[in-house]
């Protein structure tokens, strides 16, 4: 009797997992049936049904098909929106001295310095499309908008190599062309703010990619762009006088020299089967506004090497060493000062140079472990320029991603910018995404 | 001494001339088990690597920069066609500026043409989990799925290939023979656990339960691709006693720990179950692992009965 009781009790219990066990569909897809979208879609399959046989079509495989091709599709783009959010509290209390990029927390309390739209998909047979439109709220509460990238890449030209064209991030080193969603930290480096300004190297240009016949991969890039505007902040940006101090020499483009060229090599081993390594060297040449023929080199050199178990579960656990290191030749120009048009700023050369190195541990599925180091510093000038002051930082973080399109974070930066002290601060960050979520690079 | 300068000439362009025509096709497949069926179809005109590991999650491989290299070097791509790769392949393609494996070329080889994908969404909702737009991709355990991929490399490689194309239709012939033997002894060997109660980790053997008549009760992940929670898996616990499910099937780069927790509390029995060929010793062919993976899973059933 007693048994009985307890079976009848366990059959009841059984009887939502019998059911879906023995219909077959998802439950999703029960839940979704009665859906209006669901309806149309049958209704347009009974249709293309109905054509078929008029047609003498078989239907048997081809209905199925039918139904797959406008799931498939998708439409002629994908379209993804992505969303930091970030949040915390800074012993600085003018966090931006601190965290000059534009894509950093700002202020204590809480900052949206990255909501995206991305937009990409195939143009014609010749030519891929890509677009990512940014928005951001500064410090001060006001919403920012800017076209962060806009460019098309050939998809079919011979002899291995491939044109970009239009709006794009300079490929530089490795994280200068990475966008914040896939950035392992809160922050942009100190060294890649210093050269490449709060925004990063971008501009508009030519891009012209090489695949090299060699038996590892090994690819030759050279970018042409306009070295003038806002985020070619080591060239002839109107933000350059926060580097030289002086009165922007504005001046037209008259020749090759007055434009941004970037090479780039950058290589790949597999060291073993779960382990691989690529190295970089990058430049950039152009010109600078604090004469008429001042001139800015930048060298960088950048390795990461990751290893990953051969049974690794949903890409963990990994191990991952990312580094960069950079140097600023800036060449200024004698320049009447913009603070004090009666003095005269010395001709005089501007060295910078810096470099981070971020370790990452994957230790379970979802949950990764970081440690960053950095430092920034540079020669004297006659400018006491606020983005030049050297400046040391330690980041230790945790990120959990609860799956691919979501993600938590929380950083410790302890800042030592000399003279003026030292500050910590601690950031959680959030991000979401919804969308298209564009598949990551190595 | 001219006659033999000009034989040994003759002899020398001749080897050459063997040499271009036994070069070999290289094919990329994005998966170990569509690579072992492009090995049987392709025989020594082919040279098939794979991309993802044996052992490694298909969701996510790297996007190695040696796989761009490759890709650019390949005559023939076979990638399943149901999004499996999405995660890792796009940006792989962008960078092999290789003409002969683009999207619609005949170099590029979607398995799962002809396929009848279960599980197609009828809206996109990534509330549900991660589920892929095209259908469960897990489609390659199901003998008569691989049946008609086997055709579809043919086809392609006889296109690429026309003047091997009849080596690749024997082989052909030869594949859907022993396939068809093969799938006959499997479901022999299934038959006496038709109806049988199983759990799987993740949804990836909803093919081979419906091809063999074993009737899947839950899986460990909640929803496709979200990690077990202790809710869930208590429900699915449960489950599986009020349904008397007493295997659980778990492949390599799956939480093995979690299924075995599940399984010391129902007293079931956690079956290593790989899908991809060369996972588990001496599976290099597909029907290598088919066998194994029957086996395992009979055996299992077998021990509980």
């Amino acid at each position: 009797m007693h048994i009985t009781r307890v079976s009848i009790a366990l059959a009841l219990f059984a009887i939502p997992g019998l059911a879906r066990a023995q219909v077959g569909p998802p439950k999703s897809k029960q839940d979704s049936i009665a859906r209006a979208d669901s309806i149309a879609r049958a209704d347009s399959i009974a249709l293309v049904k109905q054509l078929e046989k008029e047609l003498g079509a078989s239907s048997a495989d081809t209905g199925s098909s039918a139904a797959q091709t406008p799931r498939a599709s998708g439409g002629y783009m994908n379209i993804g929106f992505v969303a930091l959010t970030d949040a915390g509290w800074s012993s600085a209390s003018d966090v931006g001295a601190i965290e000059r990029g534009d894509h950093d927390p700002k202020v204590r309390g809480f900052t949206i310095p990255n909501a995206e739209i991305s937009l990409d998909g195939a143009v014609d047979p010749y030519f891929k499309g890509f677009s990512n439109i940014v928005l951001k709220i500064d410090s001060a509460g006001n919403t920012g908008i800017e076209l962060e990238e806009a460019y098309a890449l050939t998809t079919s030209l011979p002899a291995n190599l491939q044109l970009k064209f239009g709006q794009f991030f300079t490929e530089f080193g490795r994280q200068n062309a990475q966008h914040p969603h896939s950035w392992s930290f809160v922050d942009a480096p100190l060294v890649l703010v210093r050269m490449f300004g709060p925004d990063g190297l971008r501009s508009q240009g030519l891009r012209v990619s090489w695949l090299l016949p060699t038996p590892f991969y090994t690819e030759a890039l050279i970018t042409v762009a306009n070295a003038t505007g806002e985020t070619t902040s080591s060239f002839r940006s109107p933000d350059s006088p926060e580097i030289h101090g002086g009165v922007v020499d504005d001046k037209a483009v008259s020749g090759a020299s007055d434009l941004l060229i970037a090479p780039r090599i950058n290589t790949s081993f597999d060291l073993t089967e779960t382990q691989t390594v690529v190295l970089g060297a990058s430049a950039a040449f152009g010109p600078n506004n604090s004469g008429p023929s001042a001139k800015t080199q930048i060298y960088g050199v950048d390795g990461y090497w990751k290893w990953k178990p051969a049974a690794a579960q949903a890409g963990f656990p990994f191990l991952s060493l990312q580094a960069e290191g950079l140097w600023r030749h800036y060449d200024a120009a004698q320049r009447l000062s913009e603070a004090n048009p009666l003095v005269t700023l010395p001709s005089e050369t501007l060295t910078d140079n810096g470099w981070y190195a971020q370790l990452l541990w994957g230790i379970k599925p979802r949950i990764v472990a970081g440690l960053r180091g950095e430092v920034a510093s540079g020669n004297t000038g006659a400018f006491a320029s606020e983005l030049r002051r050297d400046q040391s930082r330690i980041s230790p973080n945790l990120t959990w991603y609860p799956t691919e399109f979501s993600k938590f974070r929380v950083q410790y930066n302890y800042d030592n910018r000399h003279e003026l002290g030292n500050d910590s601060s601690l950031w959680f960050q959030f991000e979401f995404l919804i969308g298209a979520h564009a598949a990551h690079k190595f | 001494m001219n006659l033999l300068k000009t034989v040994a000439l003759a002899g020398g362009a001749f080897a050459t001339f063997t040499s271009v025509a036994s070069a070999q096709m290289r094919v990329v497949a994005t998966t170990p088990d569509l690579a072992a069926v492009a090995r049987d179809i392709g025989g020594d005109r082919v040279n098939v690597v794979a991309l993802a590991k044996p052992t490694e999650d298909p969701h996510f491989v790297d996007a190695k920069p040696s796989f761009i290299v490759t890709l650019n070097r390949a005559d023939a791509l076979i990638e399943g066609g149901a999004e499996l790769e999405l995660g890792w392949l796009p940006p792989l393609m962008e960078n092999a500026r290789n003409g002969k494996i683009a999207a619609g070329a005949p170099g590029h080889v979607v398995a799962s043409e002809g396929i009848k994908l279960l599980e197609i969404p009828t809206s996109f909702d990534r509330s549900k989990g991660d589920i892929h737009s095209l259908g469960n991709p897990h489609f390659m355990i199901d003998p008569v799925n691989v049946k008609i991929v086997a055709r579809n490399i043919a086809s392609h490689f006889a296109e690429i290939d026309p003047k091997s194309a009849s080596v690749y239709n024997a082989n052909l012939a030869k594949f859907d023979s022993k396939l068809d033997a093969k799938q006959a002894q499997w479901q022999q060997e299934l038959a006496p656990y038709r109806g049988a109660k199983i759990v799987s980790y993740h949804r990836d053997f909803v093919y081979l339960a419906q091809r063999f008549g074993l009737n899947i009760v839950d899986e460990l992940e909640p929803k496709p691709g979200i990690a077990p929670s202790p809710a869930h898996l208590a429900e699915v616990i449960g489950k599986m006693k009020a349904n008397n499910a007493k295997v659980i099937l778990v492949q390599p780069f799956q939480n093995r720990k979690t299924a075995e927790t599940v399984a010391r509390q129902t007293g079931a029995t956690v079956i290593d179950a790989p899908q991809q060929p060369g996972a588990a010793s001496n599976t290099n062919s597909w029907f290598d692992n088919m066998d194994n993976l029957v086996g395992s899973i009979a055996k299992g059933l077998g021990a509980q009965k």
